[in-house]
């Protein structure tokens, strides 16, 4: 039986006198491939910063592998941040940006060691990005530097890799391969939490889904949670669930014009 | 040439070089941080914040230095405090707090009416007036900082580049933010002297928004920056002495004409050199080896209209295709 990874226990998070969300409780079990999904403001980033340790709950406790997220292993969680945060005019290469990773490790010269260089050379070659190492950040596709911040997070080999947004801003192939990616890592072990926009992209890769609006509406295999009932309580408005030769797909419901 | 070594004989000069050299180095250095955080302003705002200290330990009848440093290191915390929740910028907590301590200088200064030649030093520089304690101070400053930078190198660059991913991966962010603006603070006061606090945010702003333009390399723009800056004090000193000029405004202002030198050849290398990437023309989207002269002048950036979505105007380089290749003209 899988042990949970991420405990949240009766949590309640808020900025200064605004609540985001009460009394959520969640576990994760080790080994899932889950995506977060849900309306702008339902508190998706609030609850991945939440479990990340960036924001501290008013209540609740919040546990990672047994252990408050601030005291886990160095790079034992894996971090990609929604690339649109990402300021493009850093002058930091592919390669810099990877090392970054590894900055969580004690070693007092600024420049990288041989073992160091050889890791960054592996995880690039992995993820098919060693070709544009020395290339400005700013000067690859898409796809690649998706890939740059992916390869950062997993350089420590972490045992939960946690991303926000990762299919926004990159063009339909792009998020297909983000996505496949994701799928690889997770049947290596690797437990995956991902928050999304994109319900059509989770339908198609993802086998756990949970939806959210300031607490859990459904949580499960996404065949079995979007239904237009849960659809409806997420985001408030009528999708239309469509079941296309075995594939699922969530639409706009038409409108009803006068 | 006799004249090119005239000053070299004096001590006040060779001191004031010195100090030229060292404080344009030191705020070279920690200008590339400054400058890459977007906090340009937080030199300018610092220095009028230790200005109001110093006054303030005068009229207590403490320490000249030890005033402004403690009075620049509160404000820098208390700015960043201000600006950590999001409802405040930093440009307004900037203004807030550092225009607070220097009002409180000036009225302290209006109501004591003991206009002293240090409180006019401090605000427009005396670089001529450099002694050799002066000299020691800002070599211990440069040293703390040199060997700081050299020792946390790594989790600064990545808390510039991302502060929340650095604290995601387990880099204490709150405390190397403490450290960085305490140094900053020892800076300003070290600079403060010698260009003066209507010029540090120039001191520390233009030669690694120079390196910026030089360089893609953070540790190359950090070297550039620095030798920039002691070269900028240097020859900016030298030349206020033929010109018979105020010192601090020299610096600024050579500092000033190299960073428009460099801008004019970042332009002419952006607009002819030979280069490859996905560009559109009435709509059409099309990537060939081409200059941007004649009837290839384009902007790099995608159309918001023409973009993926979510990416908006800002989609420059992040579709799939896009490729830039610089050769050398």
């Amino acid at each position: 039986m899988a042990r949970p990874l991420i405990q949240l226990e009766d949590v309640s998070v808020g900025y200064r006198h605004r609540p985001v969300f009460t009394h959520l409780s969640l576990t994760l079990d080790e080994g899932r491939f889950a995506g977060i999904v849900g309306p702008t403001g339902s508190g998706k980033t609030t609850l991945l910063n939440t479990l990340l340790g960036t924001i501290r709950p008013h209540a609740g406790r919040v546990l990672i592998d047994g252990r408050p997220p601030g005291r886990t292993r160095p790079g034992e969680v894996g971090y990609v941040p929604q690339l649109e945060t990402v300021d493009w005019s850093f002058p930091v290469t592919v390669e810099q940006v990877i090392l970054m990773g590894l900055y969580v490790n004690r070693r007092w010269l600024p420049w990288p060691s041989r073992e160091e260089k050889r890791r960054v050379a592996a995880i690039a070659e992995e993820l098919g990005i060693a070709a544009c190492l020395h290339h400005h950040i700013r000067n690859v596709s898409g796809g690649q530097q998706q890939r740059a911040f992916l390869a950062r997070a997993l350089i420590n080999r972490p045992r939960l890799l946690v991303l926000d947004e990762p299919t926004s801003g990159v063009d339909i192939k792009t998020q297909h391969d983000v996505l496949h990616l994701l799928g690889e890592l997770n049947r290596q072990g690797i437990t995956i939490l991902i928050t999304t926009h994109d319900l059509n992209a989770v339908a198609a890769h993802l086998p756990w889904v949970i939806c959210f609006n300031q607490g859990i509406v459904a949580q499960g295999p996404p065949r079995e949670v979007f239904t237009r009932e849960n659809l409806a309580a997420t985001y408030g408005g009528e999708l239309a669930v469509i079941d296309h030769d075995g594939h699922l797909l969530i639409a706009h419901a038409p409108a009803a014009h006068a | 040439m006799e004249t090119l070594l005239e000053p070299f004989a004096f001590e006040f000069f060779r001191n004031g070089l010195w100090a030229a050299l060292m404080v344009g180095a030191l705020c070279g250095m920690i200008g590339v941080f400054i400058v890459l955080r977007g906090m340009s302003y937080i030199g300018h705002g610092l220095s009028h914040a230790a200005f109001g200290g110093a006054v303030l330990g005068y009229t207590l009848n403490a320490n000249f230095y030890v005033g402004a440093v403690l009075t620049a290191f509160f404000a820098a915390l208390l700015i960043h405090q201000l600006s950590r929740g999001g409802k405040i910028k930093s440009d307004a907590a900037i203004g807030i707090v550092t225009t607070a301590f220097f009002a409180l200088g000036v009225a302290l200064i209006s109501r004591v009416r003991q206009f002293t030649q240090s409180f006019e030093a401090a605000l427009f520089g005396n670089i001529l007036g450099v002694t050799s304690t002066d000299l020691w101070v800002i070599g211990a400053v440069l040293a703390v900082a040199a060997v700081g930078l050299f020792l946390f190198y790594r989790p600064l660059l990545f808390s510039t580049f991302d502060r929340e991913a650095a604290a995601v991966f387990g880099i204490p962010t709150e405390r190397l933010q403490v450290g960085f603006s305490l140094v900053l603070a020892l800076a300003i006061i070290a600079a403060m002297n010698i260009v003066g606090v209507t010029m540090i945010a120039a001191a520390l702003i233009i030669p690694a928004a120079t390196a910026r333009l030089l360089t893609d390399s953070f540790s190359a723009m950090l070297l550039v920056s620095t030798i920039l800056g002691a070269l900028v004090g240097v020859s900016g000193l030298y030349a206020s002495y033929h010109f018979d000029a105020a010192s601090g405004a020299t610096i600024v202002l050579f500092g000033a004409a190299v960073f428009v030198l460099v801008l004019l050849y970042h332009h002419l290398r952006e607009r002819l050199a030979v280069h490859e990437h996905l560009h559109y023309h009435d709509g059409i989207a099309h990537a060939h080896p081409h200059t941007h002269e004649g009837d290839h002048a384009h902007p790099h950036e995608v159309p918001a209209s023409l973009a993926a979505p979510g990416q908006g105007a800002k989609g420059q380089g992040r579709s799939s295709e896009t490729k830039v290749r610089y050769k050398k003209i």
